[in-house]
């Protein structure tokens, strides 16, 4: 993506907006006008700094969806640039389709090649035809599998890097089995004795992304989000109402500090200010960090441990009681 | 005459040169070479080549120096198996291994000709002795097993030999714990050899599952043409599968499907591109930057091995020093 573009302003956004055109506008003047008005401007600029900080801190779960659907959300594709000198995308399930809203191929951090995984959402309608807004078919998980195999044989730790609204809902999705090629990815990377980190860059949506999340350690950006339903799903089926979105959004915790407390996540990977998109190498900065850490002490164990470190971590999962 | 002369020495005196190194420096090598040389003239000789492509007429320097692809279209010519070894393997590092296994006749076979008179005239146009070179040989500096096929040769088919040399060579990685690459040009089987060739299929397929419960890397370059029973053998077991530009690979052919469903087929059907599109193989790669590629490609799939954890793993210090000691 590139940089210095003009940001899209989400509506919480608004308000500082229109600060920000004010502060300039009086910058403008002062330029002609004498010290008193630029201790005006600097006032304000105090302020606005702290508004924005006290509106990014307060973001509610919708918020966040939002700023995780941001259209300038850096993808896969952006992160992978910025993490590793290399990127040899490898292609395709073998038998039928390559599935580009899923990507595979490899890339190399301090001297280990690793295998990233990703889902693949496009900036433009064109980009989108193809990518299919990021939402795989079966050949995309079966791609996806593939490469976990390949990962398997060579010994290359696995990120996953998810994005994505959810596996997606066609006809031929259907009659190719896309639950078959979900499920059998979960088995699968339960049973790999190479480390797995999943991180959760924008929409972790539901079994689609799961599909390719079962890890050693999960970690989530600041501000996705990862949920068993979209909100306004949910709403319009336990509400029977899209009006009720945001009720939803709060009530099924989804953000990065919900799944965390929830015990799901490891980590929540800081993002700049207002999201990944205003800066993207900032926060590719703290995801490359986040996976050094994780993989350092993953590579400290055994093959067998990895594996059982990954099967412990799934079998605790749930919260119930018992007489 | 003179200019024709000199090119034509100049030839037969490097490839006698390239034997020399490789150490089989034959007599029966140079008459081979002598021979190869007669049926070459015209191509040797010619100045200027037409692009199988644009039609463009190209240098013939030039176009080999461009490694055989034009610079015009991109169309990237077929190359011998003698080529495509120089191409990829660093210079004089090549050994060719099983170059004893030769080619007979088992079923009497004739049609038009004899196979016995096919055979000798494909050793001839070629300057090879089958369908197939293999040996060992480093791609910056990385040591690997390598085998290139040779279409001149009955249309690169595989026979018994194809089968047993890739066999071989398989199993040689296998044992050396080397990466094993093999570029494919091919027909399909050799009919000449009836169910023998047919067989082929299974004895080089089951030598790549050795390989592959060894965990060594299969790099499969898939280059214009490659058919049948290669392309439904080992050609489409890589770990890695790449292909070259505008390659037309398939099982069945373009003419016998159209004949079957009656059917017009697409222009890009069965192309290295629409190969990857429907998510058969992993790349299609230009043929200049090929080598740096392949070499990238190994020394990532091989770098975490040496890393491995030892203590955990005790066999794979000894793959690790066995690789070390092979460099
Ligand atoms: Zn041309």
């Amino acid at each position: 993506m590139k940089e210095n573009k003009e940001i899209i302003p989400l509506d919480f956004e608004k308000p500082l907006i229109a600060l920000s055109k004010q502060i300039s506008e009086l910058e403008q003047k002062t330029r002609t006008l004498q010290n008193g008005n630029k201790k005006l401007v600097e006032d304000l600029k105090l302020q606005y700094s702290k508004v924005k900080s006290e509106i990014y801190k307060e973001l509610s779960p919708l918020d966040k969806v939002k700023i995780a659907r941001h259209p300038q959300r850096p993808y896969t594709l952006d992160y992978v640039e910025k993490i590793s000198p290399v990127w040899y995308e490898l292609h395709g399930d073998r038998t039928g389709k390559d599935d580009q809203s899923i990507i595979g191929g490899l890339i190399e951090i301090d001297g280990q090649t690793v295998m990233v995984i990703g889902t693949q959402k496009g900036r433009n309608l064109k980009e989108n035809q193809k990518r299919n807004f990021g939402m795989p078919s079966p050949e995309g998980y079966r791609k996806a599998l593939r490469l976990f195999h390949h990962a398997e044989k060579f010994n290359l730790p696995i990120i996953t890097f998810i994005d994505t609204p959810g596996a997606y809902p066609g006809l031929e999705a259907e009659a190719k089995n896309q639950s078959q090629a979900i499920a059998l990815n979960l088995r699968e990377l339960s049973g790999l004795t190479v480390p797995v980190i999943s991180i959760i860059t924008g929409e972790g949506g539901s079994g689609g992304a799961l599909a390719i999340g079962v890890a050693n350690r999960i970690l989530m950006l600041e501000n996705s989000v990862y949920s068993v339903i979209s909100p306004e799903g949910c709403a319009a089926i336990l509400w029977r109402t899209k009006d009720k979105t945001q009720e939803a959004a709060n009530a099924l915790k989804i953000t990065a500090k919900d799944l965390y407390e929830l015990g799901i996540t490891d980590e929540v990977i800081p993002e700049s200010e207002g999201g990944a998109h205003y800066n993207p190498d900032e926060t590719s900065r703290n995801i490359l960090n986040a996976i050094r850490n994780h993989l350092e002490e993953l590579l400290k164990l055994t093959p067998e441990e990895v594996k059982k470190d990954r099967q412990d971590k799934i079998r605790n999962l749930g919260v119930f009681s018992t007489n | 005459m003179a200019l024709k002369d000199f090119f034509k020495n100049r030839q037969l005196k490097r490839a006698a040169k390239l034997h020399q190194k490789q150490g089989s420096a034959t007599a029966g090598n140079i008459s081979e070479l002598k021979a190869k040389s007669a049926i070459d003239d015209a191509l040797l000789c010619s100045l200027w080549t037409k692009c199988q492509g644009c039609n463009e007429l190209l240098y013939t320097s030039e176009l080999k120096k461009n490694l055989s692809v034009c610079k015009k279209c991109n169309f990237h010519h077929r190359l011998t198996a003698h080529e495509r070894i120089e191409q990829l393997i660093d210079y004089g590092t090549f050994v060719e291994i099983n170059d004893d296994v030769l080619p007979s006749d088992p079923l009497n076979f004739t049609d038009l000709k004899s196979y016995k008179e096919r055979l000798k005239d494909a050793q001839q146009l070629s300057g090879v002795s089958e369908a197939i070179i293999t040996g060992i040989g480093n791609i910056n500096n990385q040591l690997v097993s390598i085998g290139a096929m040779e279409f001149q040769f009955i249309g690169g088919s595989m026979g018994s030999v194809v089968g047993e040399r890739i066999t071989r060579l398989a199993e040689y990685s296998t044992e050396k714990k080397l990466p094993l690459i093999i570029i494919s040009s091919s027909g399909g089987a050799r009919m000449h050899e009836g169910i023998l060739s047919l067989m082929q299929m299974a004895k080089t397929a089951s030598a790549l599952k050795r390989l592959h419960e060894e965990k060594l890397l299969y790099i499969s370059i898939l280059t214009e043409p490659t058919f049948g029973g290669v392309t439904a053998s080992f050609a489409m077991l890589g770990d890695l599968i790449i292909a070259e530009p505008e390659a037309r690979i398939g099982f069945a052919g373009r003419r016998v499907i159209e004949e079957t469903i009656r059917q017009k087929l697409p222009k890009d059907f069965q192309t290295a591109e629409y190969l990857m599109e429907n998510g058969q193989i992993d790349m299609v790669i230009q043929r200049q930057t090929l080598k740096q590629i392949v070499s990238d490609l190994i020394r990532l799939h091989t770098q975490n091995i040496k890393k491995k954890r030892f203590s955990n793993n005790g066999s794979d210090k000894t793959i690790f020093e066995k690789i070390l000691a092979r460099l």
